[in-house]
């Protein structure tokens, strides 16, 4: 604390001499200090035009210009960890929640006290946005995968995996089921809620609904289970590594699948094609529920900020409104987090059915650790589809090597 | 006496004191802000520019100097900087959660270790100032009003003015502050802390806007005296000496901080499990995939540009322009294109070329190798064409003309006189081809990303995998978590095997131009 506040008094004194100096000397009059910085805010394009206007208003009724900042998505996390240290970072960053890790792992956000607006917003989205008890982020916007359903090909929901298989063979198309996987890496994302139904998370969720990054579940008796589907499904053609999220979903809009695992950025492409779709929750294929990784989306509060007054003004009362949460669901299409801005908009049906099955989801684990986790996780699910060994053999030794790597 | 000036060097010296003004003005601004910074290092490196600077352009005489200043000094910044920068990172351990000062790195930790008292109610409070001091003028929930400071406990107050909401507003003697004088210290008012009562445990009030304060617990304390952070059940975390708060059971306070660590990186280069088990296999493969790119590449840019090189061929133009296309492409770009036209069941290459077969050519280990030399090599025989080409048609006519005579045959005019000419000019290009496919990051990454993977190894390596995406992978990608230092270390490693490989090439080219 003595450090900062040295260098506060430095900074404060050297301002003041320079003042005195260009203002020529002229009598100092023992005011309160002005404000004369700006927000730097670091957004993607998408943001950025929403952002604008709301910007404009905050310049005019708080007088703190906001300065928009473009960035590709992509780039923002590990920029922000390179630059905020330096000292040159934004004062808010736009960032989706399972960054959190690595963005407090690195010292470079802020808590955030939402004070009694947690309240206002998606459970979910408030426990995605907290790390070790602490709440770090503003949400703006949930998303997660849900099954798509050719209604002219399969009239019925079905009830289990099993059940959706066999009316997707039934059905007579190419294919009984569509997920996109990638021939290196599967798809542990997609993947996941098949495997969350035969009980195994990846970390054990603890009592508040966040995970414990040191109690690795993948390997309890579910995740064998899920292992042997793998292999099962594999072999029976009904998961494909060669089938990729582009091929997917062009076999999906060409008609020649009922059912297709995926989120909401692919409704565009389906929609335009005519084909007549229903979103369902995802049938569970080991008995328990078959729940999606949630992902939430929202602000940041550099650690470095030195305009932490007007940043928190600026997302908790202006971010944080209805009106900007709905403009920034037009432009993103992703529900929003504002619980208020959300009962608007699932006036669209396909926003109602999708945040109705992220209703069961967990948020996706927002631990540092998750990096380690992706790689392993992806590529043992490929040579498990493939054939590549015993299932359960592999999936331990997947268990070990991350285990390993995460004890260091 | 000297000779008048001509109003064309008044205009140079105008021109150049404007120029110089300029570059000062940067420099002092600089100066400026490292100053406030505490830079010293980098605050002491611009002054000595600066004053080198003008200290040459202001002098007479020394034109030589006048004339080397400006590219010495973009050498400086942007070659010897970037190679000492990252030969100092490679002694350190710059990476994820040790990217800050000590100092920062103390202040997030005492940041993050506030939390709030769970169930614990929003007050309403007024920033108040007195004497350059701050103070909060607190409304509890019921409707009490309350004065404290920064490790001033809260006090009953009575004589208070409020607003329409209830909220107390005002005090005799002090200033009530607006949004906007906050604003204009703001990190001040966010630091302020104002006990609830006498005793700590109490907890604190705390600001994040400036109008609601809520109450907050500090798990750890700092002692500045033995720079150690205590936690509420007592436990003791000390500096451990890697850059990091560590307590006797090993538990890390995040975050930490940059150190300098020796050798540490050079060494952990070499004992990581994840570099060590595959690093003999992953070497060989490097080295075959860097020369049978260059080897292939160059075979069939010679073989074409012996073939274009016929003076009577028509449509000579046309036929090198599309010869040239791959190489207009972005090479990460043509990965992706290529990984779509591999594809097992859907590619263009098992599905038209093959009829249907589903021949695994990015999933099976040794197809997986053919398959990045083969879009290497599209991707490079242009290049080599164009230089072969160029050689080609600097080896005069004449040699070719005479050889013919003496009743050679054109394949021991190529073999003797050609191909030893033109070796002499293309070579070094050739050496450089080497040194790039070694370090040719894009087309595995976009093509392979290393795999195929034998996920019963353990280790991350696939089997396209060279040194460079191997490290890629343990410094930055999915090992456990970024890692800058030893990415630096890796870095220099690789320039050393590069380098000694390029010295010994450059040796036996030398054995070439002897020949002449």
């Amino acid at each position: 604390m003595k450090v900062t506040s040295r260098s506060l008094m430095m900074t404060g004194a050297m301002a003041a001499a320079t003042a005195i100096v260009l203002s020529g000397c002229s009598a100092a009059e023992p005011e309160a200090p002005q404000y004369e910085g700006s927000l730097t805010v670091w957004v993607d394009a998408d943001r950025a035009g929403v952002l604008e206007s709301i910007a404009a208003q905050f310049e005019e009724e708080r007088g703190v210009t906001v300065e928009l900042v473009t960035k590709d998505f992509g780039a923002i996390r590990d920029d922000f960890i390179t630059q905020a240290p330096t000292g040159n970072g934004p004062d808010i960053v736009v960032g989706a929640h399972d960054w959190l890790g690595k963005l407090v792992q690195n010292g470079v956000v802020a808590p955030l006290e939402l004070g009694d607006k947690a309240g206002d917003f998606q459970e979910v989205a408030i426990t995605a946005m907290s790390y070790e008890g602490q709440n770090y982020g503003l949400p703006y916007s949930v998303e997660n995968i849900a099954m798509l359903r050719n209604v002219d090909l399969v009239a019925e929901v079905p009830a289990t995996f099993d059940d959706l298989i066999a009316a997707g063979q039934a059905s007579g198309a190419e294919y009984p089921f569509l997920v996109g996987l990638d021939p290196n890496a599967a798809d542990p994302y997609h993947l996941y809620p098949l495997q969350a139904s035969f009980g195994a998370p990846v970390f054990e969720i603890t009592a508040d609904g966040t995970y414990d990054p040191s109690a690795l579940a993948l390997g309890n008796e579910g995740g064998e289970a899920f292992a042997i589907k793998l292999r099962e499904w594999g072999a029976a053609g009904i998961l494909n590594t060669n089938i990729s999220g582009d091929i997917a979903r062009e076999e999906f809009v060409a008609g020649k699948s009922p059912f297709f695992l995926t989120g909401p950025w692919n409704l565009p492409a389906i929609q335009e094609a005519g084909i007549n779709y229903s979103i369902d929750p995802i049938p569970s294929a080991g008995g328990e529920v078959a729940a999606p990784f949630v992902g939430v989306q929202g602000f940041f509060i550099s650690s470095r900020s030195e305009n932490t007054l007007a940043a928190n003004e600026f997302l908790v009362n202006y971010i944080g409104t209805e009106a900007v949460q709905t403009a920034l669901y037009e432009v993103g299409g992703r529900a929003p987090a504002l619980l208020s801005a959300f009962e608007a908009a699932k006036s669209n049906a396909d926003v109602a059915a999708f945040g109705e099955v992220g209703a069961n989801g967990n948020p996706m684990p927002n631990v540092p650790a998750m990096d380690v986790v992706w790689s392993d996780w992806g590529s043992t699910e490929v040579a498990i589809i493939n054939g590549q060994g015993d299932p359960v053999e592999l999936w331990r030794a997947m268990v070990e090597s991350i285990q390993s790597k995460i004890d260091g | 006496m000297k000779p008048p000036r001509s109003s064309s060097s008044v205009r140079g010296i105008l021109i150049k004191i404007a120029l110089l003004s300029i570059i000062d003005a940067i420099a002092v601004f600089g100066l400026f802000m490292l100053f406030l910074q505490e830079s010293w290092v980098a605050f002491g490196a611009v002054l000595a520019v600066t004053v080198i600077i003008n200290w040459i352009y202001l002098r007479p005489g020394w034109l030589p100097a006048k004339y080397l200043a400006p590219g010495l000094l973009f050498l400086a910044v942007f070659q010897i900087f970037v190679v000492v920068y990252s030969g100092y990172i490679a002694f350190t351990n710059y990476g994820d959660g040790r990217n800050g000062s000590k100092d920062d790195a103390i202040t997030t930790i005492l940041l993050t270790a506030q939390s709030r008292v769970p169930d614990s109610p929003a007050f309403r409070i007024t920033v108040l100032e007195q004497f350059g001091e701050y103070s909060f003028l607190v409304t509890d929930p019921d409707g009490g009003v309350f004065l404290g400071g920064d490790e001033r406990p809260l006090e009953r107050v009575t004589d208070f003015g409020t607003d329409s909401t209830g909220r107390a507003d005002s005090l005799p003697g002090f200033t009530t502050l607006t949004f906007n004088d906050l604003l204009g210290n703001q990190r001040a008012i966010t630091n302020i802390a104002v006990p609830l009562t006498d005793d700590p445990n109490d907890g604190a009030l705390r600001t994040p806007d400036g109008s609601n304060a809520y109450l907050y617990l500090s798990s750890l304390t700092y002692d500045e005296a033995t720079d150690t952070f205590i936690d509420r059940e007592g436990r003791v975390y000390r500096d451990g000496g890697d850059g990091a708060f560590v307590n006797d059971a090993g538990r890390e306070l995040i975050p930490g901080w940059t150190i300098n660590v020796g050798f540490d990186n050079f060494v952990k280069a070499f004992t990581t499990e994840n570099i060590r088990g595959p690093l003999i296999s992953v070497t060989i493969w490097t080295f075959a995939f860097a020369i049978l790119s260059v080897a292939t590449t160059f075979a069939l840019g010679l073989f074409l540009a012996i073939v274009f090189n016929k003076p009577n061929m028509r449509g000579k133009k046309a036929y090198r322009l599309i010869m040239i296309l791959p190489y207009a492409f972005p090479g990460f770009l043509s990965g992706l294109v290529w990984l779509g036209l591999f594809n097992q069941d859907f590619g263009f290459i098992n599905q038209v070329l093959f009829g249907g077969a589903a021949i695994p050519w990015l999933t099976d280990p040794w197809l997986a190798k053919f398959s990045v030399l083969l879009v290497n090599l599209w991707l490079g025989f242009p290049y080599m064409f164009l230089i072969c080409t160029g050689a080609l048609q600097s080896i005069p006519e004449e040699l070719t003309e005479a050889a013919t005579v003496d009743g050679a045959q054109p394949w021991a005019v190529f073999r003797l006189i050609k191909f030893p000419l033109l070796l002499v000019s293309v070579a070094p290009l050739l050496i450089s081809s080497f040194a790039f496919n070694f370090n040719n990051f894009n087309i595995i990454y976009m093509l392979t990303g290393g795999g195929p993977r034998d996920v019963t190894a353990g280790v991350d390596a696939g089997a396209t995998d060279i040194l460079i995406t191997l490290v890629y992978k343990v410094a930055f990608g999915e090992g456990t978590g970024r890692d800058y230092g030893l990415a630096s270390a890796f870095a220099i490693l690789i320039f050393f095997i590069v380098a000694t490989v390029s010295i010994i090439s450059f040796r036996q080219t030398k054995v070439l131009e002897e020949l002449n």
